[in-house]
This record gives C-alpha cells, sequence and structure tokens, in this order.
C-alpha cells in the first residue's frame, strides 16, 4: 500500500534544550494550553511531531496545517514560588508551538 | 438502573449520554449492539497489558531501550493494538521518579491500563498532583526521598504516558511472567512503586 502523504505542517521552530516562554494570553475556546504554565518560561524537552491545531479541531476545522508539539519542561520552584520541594522537582507539559516564544 | 440494581434518577451526565446514544440509534448511526460491543472491549482492556510492556522492559534490556525510544511501535511489537495514539515511556531512576496526571481532563492510555481510577478524574488529584506531587504521593503511601528529583508528566495534547518502574531488589530470578505480576496499575501511573509481595 502506498504511504499516505503527511498532512501539511508548520515547520518546528525549536530544538532540544531552548529556552521558550508560554504566551501569556487568555482567549476562548478548546485550549489545551493550562492556564497555570501561560507566562512561565521553560525548557524544550523534546519535539513531538506536528498535530492538527485541537483549537481549531473544536470549532470543525481542519486544524491544518499542523502545529509542532513540544514537551516543555518547567521548574517547579518557578511555576510556583511557594513550592515546598527540592529545586531539582520539574513538571513536564505537552504545548503547541503556537503558544511558545523565545525565551 | 445502575449497575448495583438499585433504581435511582439519572444524574445530568447519565441523562445527557443516554439521550444521545437513543438519537444516534434511532438515526441508524449506531447499534446497540455496536455501543455494547465498544463497551465491552473497554472492560477488556486491564493493566495487565501496561504490566507485560513493564516486565519485558525489564528482562530484556534492547527491548527496553526501544521501549523509551519509541513506546508506540515497542507495545505494537508485543502485539498491543494502539490505534492512532503516540505513547512515551518515562522511566524511573534513583535520581528520576516520574508520575503521571492530566489537568485538563483526563487523558490516560487507556489501552495498556483500560479505564482510569475514579481518582485519576478527581479534580483533587488533577490539581494537586502538579502543585504539590510530593504531599500526593505521600497520601499514596509514597514518600520519595529529596535526593530524588519529581517529574510530573502532564499530560495536555496527543501523547499518553506510561511509567517504566523500577524493577525491586530480589527479583532477580523471576521470569517476565512472574514480574509482570508484581506490575500494578497505579506504579505504571507512578503513584506507587513496584514491591516483590506485590502489594
Amino acid at each position: 500500500m502506498p504511504k499516505l502523504a503527511e498532512p501539511p505542517a508548520v515547520a518546528a521552530k525549536f530544538k532540544a534544550g531552548d529556552r521558550v516562554r508560554v504566551r501569556k494570553t487568555a482567549p476562548l475556546g478548546h485550549i489545551r494550553t493550562p492556564f497555570y504554565i501561560r507566562g512561565h518560561a521553560g525548557e524544550i524537552e523534546r519535539l513531538c511531531g506536528a498535530f492538527p491545531n485541537p483549537e481549531e479541531l473544536a470549532q470543525m476545522r481542519s486544524g491544518l496545517p499542523a502545529q509542532p508539539l513540544y514537551r516543555v519542561r518547567f521548574r517547579q520552584k518557578e511555576v510556583w514560588p511557594d513550592y515546598r520541594g527540592p529545586d531539582s522537582d520539574v513538571v513536564e507539559i505537552e504545548i503547541f508551538q503556537h503558544w511558545l516564544e523565545k525565551a | 438502573m445502575n449497575d448495583q440494581g438499585a433504581y435511582k434518577p439519572f444524574t445530568y451526565y447519565q441523562l445527557m449520554e443516554t439521550s444521545l446514544r437513543e438519537l444516534l440509534v434511532e438515526k441508524g448511526i449506531l447499534s446497540d449492539e455496536q455501543v455494547n460491543a465498544e463497551v465491552a472491549a473497554m472492560r477488556a482492556r486491564q493493566p495487565e497489558r501496561g504490566a507485560r510492556v513493564v516486565a519485558r522492559a525489564w528482562t530484556e534490556a534492547a527491548y527496553k531501550k526501544r521501549l523509551l525510544a519509541n513506546a508506540t511501535a515497542a507495545c505494537e511489537e508485543l502485539g498491543l493494538e494502539i490505534p492512532g495514539l503516540h505513547l512515551v515511556a518515562v522511566e524511573n531512576t534513583p535520581q528520576v521518579h516520574n508520575a503521571i496526571v492530566c489537568t485538563l481532563c483526563s487523558c490516560y492510555p487507556r489501552v495498556l491500563l483500560g479505564i482510569p481510577p475514579d481518582w485519576y478524574k478527581s479534580r483533587n488529584y488533577r490539581s494537586r498532583m502538579v502543585r504539590e506531587p510530593r504531599a500526593v504521593l505521600a497520601e499514596f503511601g509514597l514518600r520519595i526521598p529529596d535526593g530524588t528529583q519529581i517529574r510530573v508528566h502532564d499530560s495536555t495534547a496527543d501523547m499518553r504516558y506510561l511509567v517504566l518502574p523500577m524493577r525491586p531488589k530480589g527479583t532477580e530470578d523471576w521470569d517476565e511472567a512472574r514480574l509482570a505480576g508484581i506490575v500494578t496499575r497505579d506504579a505504571m501511573i507512578g503513584v506507587a512503586v513496584p514491591t516483590v509481595t506485590g502489594g
């Protein structure tokens, strides 16, 4: 069987180790970027691939071109200044590229 | 009628589910048989599937490497169907303890672990696991030393996660099937660790 064509995707702007900040914005609709992480800076752990944009899918649109999805690692102490635990503890979250800017 | 056989008024979501299901059947989009078959298939998926994957990784170093590189492909190698899912396996070590949560809803690797436990879907677990994971784990009876990093994975988009726990000491001469017997659902979510007694 011939391989199906990959859906069109936006080019990945970041690579593992890059410092990024999550955009601090509050658009309406179906958003997969948790509120608690908006505005915080972290480090790209890996690129997961490109996936249709869930904000568009929720509006019954195609979600294409697909958006690169990353796993981003944040220090708990940076996310929650009163975090009770060692400095090394982290939280890792999947975030779409259009929510990230260079930190 | 609920599973226990007692009559109770429908809750809001039960009423929504029943109404939608009856409409879909009435319009010929789905049949009752299809709905029942899907429910049966969902119930048939149990954490034993994930335990097989963990036990294989514990006994075969090359398999573990493949699992950590591409968990979807590694599960398919064992004949586990992972339809359209992107699985990521995260490895516990003496330096790192991993735990999984979905703060936005209740994303869960159902193909490997079956139906999620109620607590996984609770607001309590979902909101506190990212905020105070050490306190939440302690409530599960799991105390992680300060020298071990905790990595909480918030499963917010297209990936699903499986924790690869550490193989307990004292199991060196165990075979794969016996090892699989002590890998619990909670250990693969990261709120417990396997013990030789399987408790």
